[in-house]
């Protein structure tokens, strides 16, 4: 324990400098930064994965073997433990993975240091992707890295505590009037009616459904304090003040669907990825999916997404390109959707993939209306901290938050 | 000085230093000059080569904290003078040399990073002053209790203080996860009193701020709420640790109050029971024979336990990391964990290197404050004699 925390301690001071060790051996420190040539023949793909869990390795790595076999190259498919890390590292010591996820909430960390290599337009029918998420991969005006997939966040209903408060089809909320009601006949009944995570990964939607957003449609300006986004805050306020909804680690759940899954919210907002964790751990709730409830200025939801990025160190781009092809073709796209519950980001796979999962029609819907991350670098840090202050929404005034939020998104944004 | 006791100094010089070399007494300096430098032909006699096999022999160890220690120092220090962005070598010509900015942005400019860093800092001063003088007071408690010679199965009860410390600390504090639950046992046990335990690791509300609160003071006074220093208003500063934090420091006194019992045990076994038993003739009480007798002798140790408590409290990181990662409302955000996510997730590297180094200067700062109030004073303190 005490030796543990030594060395942890050592680790967390001096990591840096061990960091730098590490680059130091892996190569002197003579190299002149330039563009890594193109190696010919045949090679030996690195790809690393921040996988969502077994089901998603094991398809990556059948399918990166369908192609190292196809072309002639090898692929070596690695999930990482923890990928912003791991690919920091790499990026660190001049030697990262040829192809990566890159999360859309970091992809402008990575473009604006010139880490990404902007291949967007090579692979095939680029306009085929989603404009939200071609936006999202848009930095400086270059289309960097293809969709890998996407999701989006929607109302989850648990049927049974549904119709236990007496509410229908009927009663399933469009507006965020008719949300208030049917939480208020929830709650009648003593359930917790909404189980909303306090991150702008869910709370965002609101401001996206009053018609605001945390920067402008160009990433280059902080909104954070329009009137909008006071009023979607101000209405998620009353609801956590008047016990309509609340956040799940007061329900003793690490996530909104937890909560949802144990009975202990009959509503909760959450993407996709909700539908893998109900059919393992909760495969006995009946729960039905909704777009969410429009706000002032009509629909909003938020979408989330990963690239296929390609570094601009990696020495087989061209084979990195066509790797990047073969995962993104509508085919490869529906395979993946089968295995984990992920939706294509071509819009061509979207009949496809209604045909084969009619429940989730509601997602898909959003991508019409979807509000990507941030996309501006190294606002990361500024969005954890509005993440944190949202924790204390129920007795904060929205204005200060929102405040708070704009002034430090101005200093990020214009240094 | 006659060459007589120059002789002799000499002669005592060896004996002490081992293979130090006759120096011909010309006082310590120029002795001290001659002893690092190389070995001429005529220089040195014939322990000449003693100093070449002595420098062989220390060299593996020196070249290995060399790279492993001294040179990632130099260059994490390096780093935080640049706005290197973690791509490629930082000594790269190409890398920005920002000069003291990630320390000023640590200190002087109003601005999120500050704000982090000073809450940060905020909530590690509370961490630390509640854990060290705990764990120090109860490590003394459960090392006097095991060192009690009335006391059976003696073995049984120094395992059972001990195994919290063996055990790893990130299995501890899943466990610790769960029993600080909010349907876990702590609030089970406190229901059985009646109390309506907190929901602990998404409270954020401050100790002082909740003890406040029940004197009716909810909202700070305008004289509080406006202005501080470093970037957080005088009601930030005094919030007190929050009550997630106070899980943490529960959990981290627990396991490392064993170690420090196992010091001071070994530093009680070698107090003479003589002495005890003379001051027990003399009529001492079981206090002042405590307070007089057993504490003047653990003074070394307390002094070390001390030490390593307030070094180990500053860089607390593991348990953050795994229970709380710095949530709710970065009221377990301790700087440890801050240089670490400013590095690692932020790719903010020279900010992060600056704020370890800052950490660094803290500890050594508390360190050598703590070394000149412990240090020995032959006159007695006045100021305890109520206690007698």
């Amino acid at each position: 324990m005490r030796r543990n925390r030594f060395r942890s301690g050592a680790v967390a001071v001096f990591a840096a400098g061990t960091l730098l060790a590490s680059a130091a051996c892996g190569d002197s420190f003579d190299d002149g930064g330039e563009a890594a040539q193109q190696t010919s023949g045949p090679a030996a793909l690195q790809i690393l994965i921040g996988s969502s869990g077994d089901a998603e390795t094991a398809a990556v790595k059948d399918a990166a073997a369908a192609w190292a076999t196809k072309s002639g190259n090898t692929a070596t498919v690695t999930p990482a433990q923890d990928l912003t890390q791991q690919l920091g590292q790499s990026l660190a010591g001049d030697n990262p993975p040829d192809v990566f996820y890159v999360d859309a909430g970091r992809f402008t960390d990575y473009a604006s240091v010139g880490a990404l290599e902007p291949y967007g337009d090579k692979v095939d029918n680029p306009d085929d992707f989603y404009q939200s998420l071609k936006d999202t991969f848009t930095f400086d005006g270059k289309f960097y890295c293809a969709p890998k997939d996407f999701s989006t966040l929607a109302l989850e209903i648990n049927t049974d505590l549904w119709t236990k408060a007496g509410l229908t089809d009927a009663d399933i909320p469009t507006t965020w009037d008719q949300l208030t009601a049917a939480a208020q006949k929830l709650k009648a009944k003593g359930t917790m009616p909404l189980a909303v995570a306090d991150t702008r990964d869910r709370v965002g939607a609101f401001m996206v459904q009053s018609g605001g957003w945390i920067v402008s449609k160009d990433g280059k300006q902080a909104t954070a304090d329009s009137a909008e986004n006071v009023a979607a805050l101000t209405y998620v306020q009353t609801l956590l003040k008047q016990g309509l909804a609340s956040y799940p680690k007061a329900l003793d759940a690490g996530w909104g669907g937890e909560a949802f899954g144990k009975g202990k919210a009959a509503m909760t907002i959450e993407g996709n990825w909700i539908k893998g964790a109900m059919t393992n751990d909760f495969p006995n709730v009946k729960y039905t999916v909704h777009e969410l409830p429009a706000g002032p200025k009509g629909k909003g939801t938020l979408s989330f997404t990963n690239c296929w990025g390609i570094a601009a160190k990696s020495k087989f781009k061209e084979q990195a390109i066509d790797f990047v092809k073969a995962m993104t073709s509508v085919d490869q796209q529906m395979t993946y959707a089968k295995a984990f519950g992920v939706m294509p980001s071509r819009e061509s796979a979207r009949d496809q993939y209604t045909a084969a999962f009619p429940a989730d029609k509601a997602f898909i819907d959003g991508a019409e209306y979807a509000q990507g991350p941030v996309n501006a670098p190294k606002m990361d840090s500024v969005l954890a901290d509005f993440d944190a202050s949202l924790n204390t929404l129920a007795k904060a005034d929205p204005k200060t938050l929102l405040g708070t939020l704009q002034k430090n998104t101005q200093a990020t944004l214009g240094g | 000085m006659s060459t007589v006791t120059t002789a002799s100094a000499d002669r005592d010089d060896r004996s002490a230093g081992g293979g130090r070399p006759a120096t011909g007494g010309r006082g310590p300096r120029q002795r001290f000059g001659r002893w690092l430098r190389w070995p001429g032909p005529f220089r040195g006699g014939i322990r000449g080569n003693e100093r070449i096999a002595g420098w062989l022999f220390v060299a593996p160890v020196i070249v290995l904290l060399g790279i492993f220690f001294l040179a990632p120092i130099i260059m994490a220090f390096w780093v935080s003078l640049t706005d290197w962005q973690g791509q490629g070598s930082p000594f790269k010509s190409g890398v920005p040399f920002v000069g003291g900015d990630n320390y000023t942005r640590l200190f002087t400019e109003d601005g999120l990073a500050r704000r982090d860093f000073m809450t940060s800092i905020r909530n590690n001063i509370y961490y630390v002053a509640i854990v060290v003088p705990v764990q120090t007071v109860l490590a003394l408690g459960l090392a006097l209790l095991v060192n009690n010679r009335m006391l059976k199965g003696k073995g049984f009860f120094r395992t059972a203080f001990y195994f919290p410390s063996v055990t790893s600390s990130v299995a501890i504090s899943v466990v610790f996860l769960f029993m600080f639950a909010n349907s876990g046992a702590i609030n089970g046990i406190l229901s059985f009193f009646g109390i309506d335990g907190p929901a602990w690791f998404s409270d954020a509300r401050g100790l002082i701020h909740l003890i406040l609160g029940v004197f009716g003071v909810d909202n700070p006074p305008s004289a509080l709420a406006n202005g501080g220093p470093l970037g957080l208003t005088w009601w930030d500063w005094l919030s007190g640790p929050s009550v997630a934090m106070c899980a943490i420091m529960a959990l981290v006194i627990w396991t490392t109050s064993g170690t420090f019992m196992l010091m001071f045990l070994a530093a009680l076994q070698s107090v003479p029971v003589s002495l005890d038993e003379a001051s027990e003739l003399d009529g001492a009480t079981r206090w002042q024979r405590l307070r007089y007798v057993t504490l003047p002798l653990l003074k070394p140790t307390m002094f070390l336990v001390l030490t390593l408590g307030l070094i180990g409290t500053w860089q607390v990181f593991d348990q953050i990391y795994v229970m709380s990662q710095g949530n709710p409302a970065k009221t377990t955000l301790t700087p440890a964990f801050l240089s670490y996510r400013t590095a690692f997730k932020d790719f903010d590297y020279g900010r992060g290197a600056a704020i370890s180094f800052v950490l660094f200067l803290i500890i050594v700062v508390l360190t050598l404050a703590q070394r000149w109030v412990m240090r020995d004073r032959d006159e007695p303190r006045r100021r305890f004699r109520w206690l007698r």
